[in-house]
């Protein structure tokens, strides 16, 4: 096989977890990321950790980027977290968080296995731009 | 098959969904490997149940694929789905957003949803999305739903693929059905009109009725394999019951009328779809399809290699940039370059002729 046939594209899960009905940022996003040359999920709002996790296993995602602006990050996402661990599914993954994430919560996101967090004022070129670095090869 | 293949085959066989959705993108990205992988998943497929949706945007083929796992689902059966979205021709990029309709099945690891993006590139689709099948197939899935991106030239992906395809329907498409006439009448094995809680669905159900009668007078013998399916009419004419007792090999495409958001229809639906499945099991068509299906998968592979072959070829000949850059100098025309790359490959094939006795 030539290696022109290899088709690879970035997939990239847009999740909305929890009670926080804000998705404008997540359609933002998404729409960035499409433009980009990505294949985004978008996983529609007020979605339970558990889902999002069902959906990151199964969608075989590089990367999932979880919105939060309700400030239940810190019960949200290591729920995410162990759920992805559970399907061997944490150390391939690069997580991104965005939101408002206040800056004392951060490295315990962090300890958990977010790669970045993107808080308000974060260009979305940035955010491509880590993405693209930073998307795990396998 | 290197090692990470084998445990990635073995781990897939044991039901670990990882391994399955890890599959899936070995598939999709054609990454090194994956034909040896298809190949020895090849022996455990067969068993599931293919069934394509097709329909216009917004026909609501999500949600009845929706309901249609959930009930499945009821019944204790485990459920695949393949959920197509097109993909931005500029970009490449894709929001696949299909999942997002499928609310009722979430949490049930015995639902394996995938999206998939039309990933537009000679054979993508349709190989890819063949080979996700076989996966899930292997896997132990007992039905396979196949959910296309809005109709267009795909159905005919579909029909390929999936052993029997539904079309989807909305009320009020009168005129469309009339447009829609030539290309979904002759791949469709069960319509149904969805929305038909809305105004004019009885109109559309008796549209698509006389559509299938008029059809019935034979405009589809021997056209393509799906003509016997079509061939014969719903409504019960004098020649369609006679037809029933010379052979039983004959299908009536039946109309279903649904409302996906409630569930309504969705019993006689799965009805409709299984009693095509006993169809293409007695009349044989099943083992008809499965040859046919072979005899393309064969076709499709070798296009592809010899698609990659050329693409070597097209690169010594110094890539397709300066071949197009001096068609546009006036140098050359596309015709010359075509016979020019392609001789030395003639040239091999001729020579391996004359030394084969």
């Amino acid at each position: 096989m030539s290696s022109e046939q290899e088709q690879e594209s970035i997939r990239c899960l847009v999740a909305k977890v929890g009670l926080d009905g804000h998705d404008r940022g997540a359609h933002v996003i998404a729409r960035a990321f499409r433009d980009a040359g990505f294949e985004v999920i978008y996983s529609g709002l007020h979605k339970a950790p558990e889902e999002i996790v069902q959906a990151a296993v199964q969608e075989d995602v590089d990367v999932l980027g979880i919105s939060i602006l309700s400030g239940a990050h810190d019960t949200l996402v290591p729920k995410i977290m162990s759920g992805l661990e559970e399907y061997d599914a944490k150390d391939d993954t690069l997580v991104l968080v965005g939101g408002v994430i206040p800056e004392e919560d951060r490295p315990e996101l962090e300890a958990e296995g977010v790669s970045a967090i993107f808080g308000p004022g974060t260009s979305i070129e940035e955010t491509i731009e880590f993405v693209r670095e930073n998307a795990p090869d396998r | 098959m290197n090692a990470d293949d084998e445990t990635l085959l073995a781990e897939l066989l044991e039901g670990k969904h990882r391994a399955l959705a890890r599959t899936i993108s070995k598939i999709e990205n054609r990454a090194p490997g994956y034909r040896e992988l298809i190949s020895e998943l090849y022996a455990q497929t067969g068993e599931a149940e293919v069934i394509g949706i097709t329909g216009s945007p917004g026909a609501g083929k999500s949600t009845l694929v929706d309901k249609l796992a959930e009930t499945y689902r009821e019944r204790g059966e485990t459920v695949g789905v393949i959920a197509i979205d097109p993909s931005s021709p500029f970009t490449g990029g894709a929001v696949l957003g299909d999942r997002i309709r499928m609310a009722s099945t979430v949490g049930d690891m015995d639902v394996f949803v995938r999206s998939m993006s039309a990933r537009g590139t000679l054979g993508g689709l349709s190989t890819a999305t063949a080979d996700a099948v076989k996966a899930m197939d292997a896997f132990g899935k007992d039905k396979i739903i196949i959910e296309t991106v809005g109709a267009g030239q795909n159905e005919i992906d579909i029909v390929r693929t999936a052993d029997t395809v539904a079309v989807l329907v909305p009320p009020g498409s009168g005129d469309d059905v009339q447009t829609l006439k030539a290309g979904i009448l002759e791949i469709a094995d069960v319509f149904v009109v969805n929305k038909a809680d809305r105004r004019g669905s009885d109109r559309t159900v008796q549209e698509l009725r006389e559509m299938i009668e008029l059809d019935s007078g034979g405009g589809f013998g021997g056209g393509g394999h799906h003509g016997a399916d079509a061939a014969d009419a719903h409504g019960g004419s004098a020649v369609a019951t006679q037809n029933e007792h010379e052979e039983r090999a004959t299908w009536t495409t039946p109309i279903v009328e649904t409302v996906a958001t409630d569930g309504t229809g969705v019993d006689e639906f799965i009805d409709e779809l299984a009693a095509h499945r006993e169809y293409l099991v007695d009349s044989g068509a099943r083992a008809e399809k499965a040859r046919q299906r072979s005899a393309e998968e064969i076709r499709t592979l070798l296009r592809e290699d010899v698609h990659a072959m050329l693409e070597d070829e097209l690169e010594r000949a110094g890539g397709i940039d300066d071949l197009a850059a001096s068609v546009a100098a006036g140098e050359t025309d596309p015709y010359t370059v075509a016979d020019e790359v392609l001789s030395p490959v003639e040239d091999c094939l001729a020579e391996l002729e004359t030394r084969d006795p």
